[in-house]
């Protein structure tokens, strides 16, 4: 019988823990499909982060560390430079990456670590159960603001993938989306140029991947799909912001 | 044996690291340690070495986190409010059983407090600093000399034991020279760090480093697990000087910089003729309790000079066990005690005695 | 034998580096010694000392609280320490720079017109080498050869004509 369809080998066998309709899954499946055809699991380390993917450890075959709370690109940084042959990558949430890990994530762009970081960006921290993230939109109804996100008071949602292009460290940063079946080739062409950049020695890269949060948000996971496509495409466009390969044509 | 040179011991620190095997070092300005961060930043270029200068005391730490768990000998420098910082780390570090030196040239505080030399951080070295259970062990050397030794040292225990170590001084051993030579530094001791991330080249199962257990059955297992190699260290790793306590009448005690304070009191006092010995803990934790316990059996009583308002005394406190009085002197927020200070107050307590 | 020297003056005229000298002197003569710096967020202006132990026997405290030699080459300095000096210590002054007498009668008292010298002959910041010289005259600590040896050591490879620079000037302290 032929075989049509099966699990990564960069992925163990350990059941995900993740709620139905949650993105995480697909996007630990890009990332290992990745590692596979790069034919580096055995050369990649990851950093898993706090958050819903807190036991990311357990579902990469490849070595992992788990890091403090924001603190990934640190302990990448750090395992990067004992070994620079090897090929690390972190995988983040939007609490992890964007609130207590801004400087980390700001200052391993700009010193162009050559590393590549996995963002997914939900708009709220799922794994405490629902709290306002800085990515949430405005007007967003979380456990933490109740009364939908009041940018006077509770402030404005940061662009990570715009922000960072600012700065010259790093060679690729793009946002994709997990919506659709185009949308997540294309997510998955996304995380492997940021691991072949580093494998090119071109150093930092960064995917976005918009990603939904059916349970949080109090929406079915098709509902949860159509909110990404309404409400936070249009808040946060896919592309690609920042290629050096693009600037050195 | 080589010739001696004169060294800062914020620089001793960085050549013993070096000549330990060190080579990734991630660093943070701060005063009074800020010699140190050069010195490596001007040597591990040359030598293949990583320096890196982190965006905070907190990414430092993870760096070494990194380094560590990926099987480097890696080391971080700071002082008291920067320590604080880099305690979350250090709780992970210890949580994960990576070893790692930890340099802290202790400075006076709360807050900012100021620059010049303190000790009021013991209880933050010795009992915590971070969260859970867990310890350094920690050295305070009180000689550039002994600054040499001991890096070494630390690096050793600490692969040994897995458990992160720690160089415990203060602004004036960072900053004052003494001769010093390179002769007693000990060879790096090499271990199996099967369990580092180093890739598995698909030829193993993937390493993990982590401090999260989500059932409390394995989380309680690891603890009493690293508590066994604790208990271990506590019997095999206690270290100290001690001098003129057999005979001793009143046994001072100090360590780092007020112990040099105290053996320039002790000298005068000795040559007054009262009897007083000292006891200097190298180890912090473990700290020394064997010769208190031994020293209590003789002596009429023990007084703790620390740079604190009183932090190590309760140390002593535990290891005289009731066995006689323990007096304590300190001055604190960067004041140095002096040794007149000192010898009033032992004459004081020596006055009480008879 | 012990000598406890406090240098002391603004920073930028060289306090930390005539300690130095003196400690490089003491490691080549084969003595024990400490040399501890003040340290503090001023880089230059501020007050600068520095303490230097020269013993035969190992250094217990490196802080020195009671010099026998006080080396002061500014006014506020010899003001803060001009007391603590013991009985019978030798106070060397800059006193090009200083426009009082010392107070004391108990101590030798070495006045030296270091930092007009300096200005005259080489450059103001060289002053800390006449006062060097002034010291070795008065205490007989160490000889001018034995200095040259701690000079060798305390000046970077990369400034080696410096070495007979310094000297020459700390000999005209020797000689005045």
């Amino acid at each position: 019988m032929a075989i049509v369809f099966k699990k990564p080998h960069a992925l163990t066998d350990a059941p995900f823990h993740y709620c139905p309709g949650c993105t995480h899954g697909i996007c630990h499946r890009l990332v290992a499909e990745v590692l596979d055809e790069l034919g580096i699991e055995g050369n990649a380390i990851g950093v898993a982060p706090v958050g819903c993917a807190v036991m990311a450890y357990d579902y990469f075959n490849c070595d992992m560390q788990e890091a403090a709370h924001g603190r990934a690109p640190a302990v990448a940084t750090g395992i990067k430079r004992v070994h620079p042959d090897k090929v690390v990558f972190t995988y983040q949430g939007d609490g992890d990456l964007a609130a207590i890990g801004t400087a980390e994530t700001v200052h391993s762009a700009a010193r162009g670590e050559n590393i590549t970081i996995i963002f997914i960006n939900n708009t709220i921290y799922g794994m405490t159960g629902g709290q306002m993230a800085p990515t949430t939109l405005p007007g967003q109804v979380t456990q933490t603001s109740p009364y939908g996100r009041d940018i006077k008071t509770q402030g404005n949602p940061i662009r990570i993938s715009e922000m960072l292009s600012t700065l010259d460290g790093p060679s690729y940063i793009a946002r994709v989306a997990l919506d659709t079946v185009p949308n997540i080739k294309k997510a998955k062409a996304a995380i492997k140029k940021a691991f072949q950049n580093q494998i090119d020695g071109k150093g930092f890269s960064l995917v976005e991947v918009l990603s939904t949060c059916p349970t949080n948000w109090g929406l079915s996971p098709a509902e949860a799909i159509k909110r990404l496509q309404k409400d936070m495409i249009p808040y946060y466009p896919l592309g690609v912001y920042k290629d050096i390969d693009d600037e050195n044509k | 044996m080589s010739e001696k040179v004169l060294m800062k011991g914020n620089e001793a620190i960085g050549e013993a690291a070096i000549r330990s095997g060190c080579r990734h070092f991630f660093g943070y300005p701060i005063t009074p340690q800020t010699e140190l961060s050069a010195y490596m930043a001007k040597k591990m270029p040359k030598i293949g070495g990583v320096f890196l200068q982190a965006e905070s005391e907190v990414a430092a730490i993870n760096m070494v986190y990194g380094a560590a768990g990926a099987g480097a000998r890696a080391m971080t420098s700071s002082s008291s409010p920067g320590i604080s910082l880099k305690s979350e780390g250090i709780s992970y570090i210890a949580g994960a059983d990576l070893p790692c030196v930890i340099v802290d040239i202790v400075r006076g505080g709360p807050g900012l407090g100021g620059i010049q030399p303190a000790q009021s951080d013991y209880f933050q070295v010795t009992k915590g600093g971070g969260h859970g259970d867990y310890h350094l062990i920690v050295y305070a050397p009180n000689s550039v000399q002994e600054i040499v030794s001991l890096t070494a040292d630390a690096f050793n225990k600490s692969e040994e034991y897995r458990v992160p170590a720690m160089i415990l001084g203060d602004g004036t051993l960072g900053q004052m020279m003494e001769p010093v030579d390179f002769d007693s530094v000990p060879e790096p001791i090499t271990t199996n760090k099967d369990w580092a991330t180093t890739g598995t080249g698909l030829k193993r199962e993937h390493n993990i480093i982590n401090s999260l257990y989500l059932s409390p059955e394995a989380l309680e297992k690891t603890i009493i697990e690293r508590q066994k190699r604790y208990d271990i260290i506590k019997e095999k790793e206690q270290r100290y000087e001690a001098h003129d306590i057999e005979d001793a009448d009143i046994v001072v005690t100090a360590y780092g910089t007020t112990s040099r304070v105290v053996e320039s009191a002790v000298k005068t006092l000795r040559e007054e003729g009262l009897k007083v010995g000292v006891i200097r803990p190298i180890t912090l934790w473990p700290f020394p309790v064997k010769v208190f316990a031994e020293a209590a059996n003789t002596a009429k009583a023990f007084l703790s000079v620390e740079m604190s308002m009183g932090q190590m005394v309760e140390d002593v406190k535990i290891a005289v066990n009731g066995k006689a009085p323990v007096y304590f002197f300190g001055r604190t927020g960067g004041i140095i005690p002096t040794p007149q200070e000192i010898i009033e107050e032992v004459r004081k307590i020596a006055g009480g005695l008879k | 034998m012990t000598d406890n020297i406090i240098i002391t003056g603004f920073g930028g005229q060289g306090i930390l580096f005539a300690g130095k000298i003196l400690a490089y002197t003491a490691l080549v003569k084969g003595k024990k010694l400490s040399w501890l710096p003040s340290y503090g967020p001023e880089m230059r202006g501020g007050a600068a000392n520095c303490h230097v132990i020269v013993s035969d026997e190992p250094v217990g405290s490196p802080i020195i609280i009671t010099p026998n030699i006080l080396i002061s080459m500014n006014k506020p300095s010899l003001d803060k320490f001009e007391n603590d000096v013991v009985p019978g210590g030798t106070i060397i002054y800059d006193k090009t720079l200083i426009d009082r007498e010392i107070k004391r009668d108990d101590v030798k008292v070495v006045a030296v017109d270091a930092t007009g010298i300096a200005a005259r002959e080489a450059k103001a910041n060289m002053a800390n080498m006449i006062m060097l010289g002034a010291l070795l005259k008065s205490t007989g600590i160490f000889t001018l050869e034995e200095i040259r040896a701690g000079v060798e050591k305390a000046v970077p490879p990369t400034k080696k004509d410096l070495i007979d620079y310094n000297m020459k000037l700390i000999e005209r302290g020797y000689n005045l």
